[in-house]
């Protein structure tokens, strides 16, 4: 339970961390404290861990997140006989780990921010950091462009990111859930963020996104979406109806509801074919690569 | 066509062997001056006889080890100028090229099929001294650096009839030592069947009521026994079906190998390489290897040239088979499981799947699926003349699972019904189309067009280095009088061959491409259609 305090504590500290960001310092400082006699204990303890913090946080990040981290820090060849000295290692790995992913953002912003041409109208989707840290980035490059944000009902999520950008003095507007096909002929391109990186190469986002995605593609405009690279996660849905419950809901709900046909999902899944590139701190991807790093990561 | 020179000019080995220890790519002039020489050779050995060239030939046969592909000189044989190429190329002599010199041939398209024979066969010459004079020389750059061309299949090119004769002339030529062609131990040359529709003529056509077997002549001690009823199950599609060709092969080949006695100054790694040629090329005749097939001979292959020198035969042996059991195991039977298992994720209460033709991993999965208790139902579609269909759906009932039956020509009809479409695959080529039953592609197509998930299943022993994007460059071409059929008494295209301008094509497979398909299960994981090469890079790396 210290964990699940932990990590709300985490939470807190820094509102701009990501929440998987925040899973992975409460995994870390749990390994740290973990008391545990054999490694196959210490995985079996952490993979508790991981569970437990998606019981709190029910977001497809934290739990790839989670299984990332367990991955990358045995990764490492853990042929010590001293127990200790594993836990070193891999203690050592997890900060190396933290550090990477903490640069990820800016990698990201970094790549992204190029392809914001001067003058560009923007269309984004509710209230997402990394989209928030690349138009920083844009406007830090002096370039001139304006926003259109949909509030994304029902936490009007869209609001908060329509604040936060008059704050960099980007001229924002903020338009309904349903005006997006009467909006999308003004703008110029589609930038998202994304809950979960799937298989397939489609992303999980805030519900909305798949909508915003089949207008954009109606309208031959390009669709971006940016997500660090922890946010890759294994699963792969056919379609809506294929993503588990367990992430369409948010944790509270999935918990007290009985009927969660009446409750309705907060994220949707966009097919790849609808999206024209990925922007991660591994670089631009196609979302036929996507699959390619994946491999890479897990294997 | 007259073989140029073996022997070269002192000067010009030394330049090249000097060149090729040092490892450095031959320079631009000493290229140029290679050529030249290479000219001037030609016209000296001209008129030299065929026979001192057919010797060396000969010689090279048993001293290189067989490598296949990268044979530079040939261009696609459309090109009526160059049709002589390949069948000037020696069939059974594989010509090892050193790859650094593909660049040099590369940018002179211009030069005779006989100056680049003559150039390879200097450029041997050279490497040959090189290797025994030199300790070791820094390799050429790997394969994937240089532009190999490789050379076409030869069952891919029946109608060019120096290609033919080429194949004519490596069944003989591929008998046991002891054996002579007088003794008539030889494997049959197939004869094509009927008039070919001529967009595949390019294809072999057989008949099933000429089996190979009839032109075998008793006793014929070159070829096994348990490989000539292979042939004869394979010819006459009572073992059909990608997963059970390949284990009625490795089954056999434990038969030879149990049988298999290496004669005296052999040693067994080679010889029991050279002893499966001619059971291939067999079996070739009888029906063309399936990819998942010529996966399987490679293994072997590798396997049983890795058997160390000084292993003994019984060890060795035993070694083999258990390879073959541990291949057999791990590829096909644990990989089911494995598909089996992550298959199921996808099959929720309530399905309705549609599945095509008789697939054994597709079957194995419903199974499967229907142990677990998950409550779906099946639409079999089946199409003629094969009706693969009513197997499946006769081991389906039998499990206590409730399938509808339909024919192809109503998949648009079943379609709306259908929440899953489950495929089976032949192979997977390495630019993630699917090769499958014909009708396969046809299925996808409808079901992109409904908005139905396409799922495809396929262990990764199936996936093949090749690159298809239509059906019609490398296909088979079934019996073409499976397509008569008798209704009410009357058989109408029984006569089919006196109508001269009619054509009767029964195709056995065809390819989908990536954009129909949603999903590939393999035992690796789930992987979208587009990360076949990515396995296979990672399978390369492994091995």
């Amino acid at each position: 339970l210290e964990t699940v305090v932990y990590f709300r504590a985490q939470m807190r500290k820094d509102p701009d961390m990501a929440s998987a960001v925040a899973a992975i310092r409460t995994l870390l400082e749990f390994l740290k404290r973990d008391k545990g006699e054999t490694i196959l204990g210490l995985r079996e303890s952490l993979t508790g861990a991981t569970d437990c913090l998606t019981g709190v946080d029910s977001s497809v990040a934290v739990s790839s997140g989670g299984e990332l981290f367990l991955r990358f820090i045995s990764l490492t060849s853990l042929e010590h006989q001293d127990l200790s000295r594993c836990k070193k290692v891999m203690e050592e790995r997890g900060e190396l780990f933290l550090e990477k992913i903490s640069m990820s953002r800016a990698k990201v912003a970094k790549l992204c921010h190029t392809f914001i041409k001067d003058g560009a109208k923007i269309l984004t989707h509710s209230y997402s950091r990394v989209v928030l840290r690349v138009l920083e980035k844009a406007a830090a490059e002096k370039k001139r462009f304006s926003v259109y944000v949909t509030e994304s009902q029902p936490d009007s999520a869209g609001r908060q990111m329509a604040d936060a950008l008059r704050k960099l003095n980007v001229p924002v507007t903020v338009v309904l859930d349903a005006a997006v096909g009467y909006v999308l002929e003004k703008v110029d391109l589609v930038i998202v963020g994304a809950e979960g990186v799937v298989e397939s190469g489609g992303i999980i986002n805030k519900i909305g996104t798949y909508q915003m995605a089949v207008c954009s593609k109606a309208h031959n405009k390009p669709f971006y979406v940016v997500a660090e690279s922890f946010k890759f996660v294994r699963l792969y849905p056919l379609n809506q109806q294929d993503v588990p419950d367990k992430f369409k809901y948010k944790a509270d709900t999935l918990k007290t509801v009985k009927n969660l046909s009446e409750e309705h999902p907060m994220i949707d899944y966009t097919p790849p074919s609808l999206i024209t590139l990925l922007f991660t701190d591994l670089g631009v991807l196609t979302p036929s690569a996507v699959s390619d790093e994946l491999i890479k990561l897990y294997l | 066509m007259a073989d140029s020179g073996v022997t070269d000019e002192p000067g010009t080995k030394d330049d090249v062997h000097r060149a090729k220890t040092e490892g450095k790519e031959l320079s631009k002039e000493e290229k140029q001056r290679l050529r030249k020489e290479k000219k001037q050779q030609k016209k000296n050995k001209e008129k030299k006889d065929e026979k001192a060239s057919h010797e060396s030939e000969k010689k090279k046969n048993k001293e290189e080890k067989p490598v296949s592909a990268a044979a530079p000189a040939s261009q696609p044989p459309t090109q009526p100028s160059t049709q002589k190429a390949p069948s000037a190329v020696p069939a059974p002599a594989p010509v090892p090229v050193p790859v650094s010199e593909t660049p040099a041939l590369a940018d002179k398209p211009a030069k005779t099929k006989a100056d680049l024979k003559a150039e390879r066969r200097a450029r041997q010459e050279a490497e040959r001294a090189s290797k025994q004079a030199a300790t070791s020389k820094p390799k050429a750059p790997p394969n994937e650096l240089q532009p190999v061309v490789k050379r076409l299949p030869e069952h891919v090119q029946v109608d060019n009839p120096g290609v033919l004769k080429k194949l004519a002339k490596k069944l003989e030529r591929q008998q046991t030592p002891g054996c002579n062609a007088a003794t008539n131990a030889k494997i049959p040359l197939r004869l094509d069947y009927g008039y070919k529709v001529s967009l595949f003529s390019h294809l072999h056509q057989y008949s099933r009521k000429a089996p190979l077997t009839q032109q075998l002549s008793i006793p014929s001690t070159v070829i096994h026994p348990a490989i000539v009823r292979l042939g004869l199950q394979y010819s006459q599609g009572i073992v059909a079906g990608s997963n059970a060709r390949s284990v009625a092969l490795l089954h056999a080949f434990k038969q030879v190998i149990r049988d298999y006695t290496t004669p005296p100054n052999e040693e067994l790694s080679r010889d029991l390489v050279n002893k499966l040629k001619p059971y291939i090329s067999f079996l070739s005749q009888c029906r063309p290897l399936s990819a998942s097939m010529g996966n399987a001979i490679k293994y072997i292959k590798k396997e049983i040239s890795n058997i160390p020198s000084q292993c003994k035969e019984e060890e060795a042996k035993r070694k083999l088979l258990s390879c073959i059991d541990c291949y057999i195991d791990e590829k096909i039977i644990l990989a089911a499981k494995a598909i089996a298992k992550s298959s199921i994720e996808k099959i929720s209460n309530g399905d309705v799947i549609l599945v095509y033709g008789c697939s054994s991993l597709v079957n194995h999965i419903l199974c499967e699926a229907f142990e677990k208790n998950i409550k779906f139902r099946v639409i079999v579609v089946d199409s003629r003349p094969r009706l693969e269909g009513r197997e499946a759906l006769r081991r389906l009932v039998q499990r206590g699972i409730s399938c509808t039956y339909v024919l192809i020509s109503a998949v648009s009809y079943i379609l709306p019904e259908v929440s899953k479409v489950f495929l089976g695959a032949h192979a997977l080529l390495a630019n993630g189309y699917v090769m499958s039953r014909v009708g396969t592609s046809q299925i996808a197509l409808v079901a992109k067009a409904f908005n139905v998930p396409v799922l495809v299943c396929c262990e990764t022993y199936k996936f093949c280095e090749r690159v298809q994007t239509d059906s019609f460059v490398s296909n088979e071409l079934d019996d073409p009088d499976d397509l008569i059929v008798t209704r009410k008494g009357k058989t109408q295209l029984e006569h089919w061959q006196d109508v001269p301008s009619l054509g009767l094509l029964n195709l056995v497979y065809d390819v989908t491409p990536p954009d129909f398909v949603d999903l590939v299960i393999t035992d690796l994981g789930m992987i979208p259609c587009t990360s076949v090469p990515v396995v296979l890079r990672v399978k390369n790396v492994d091995q």
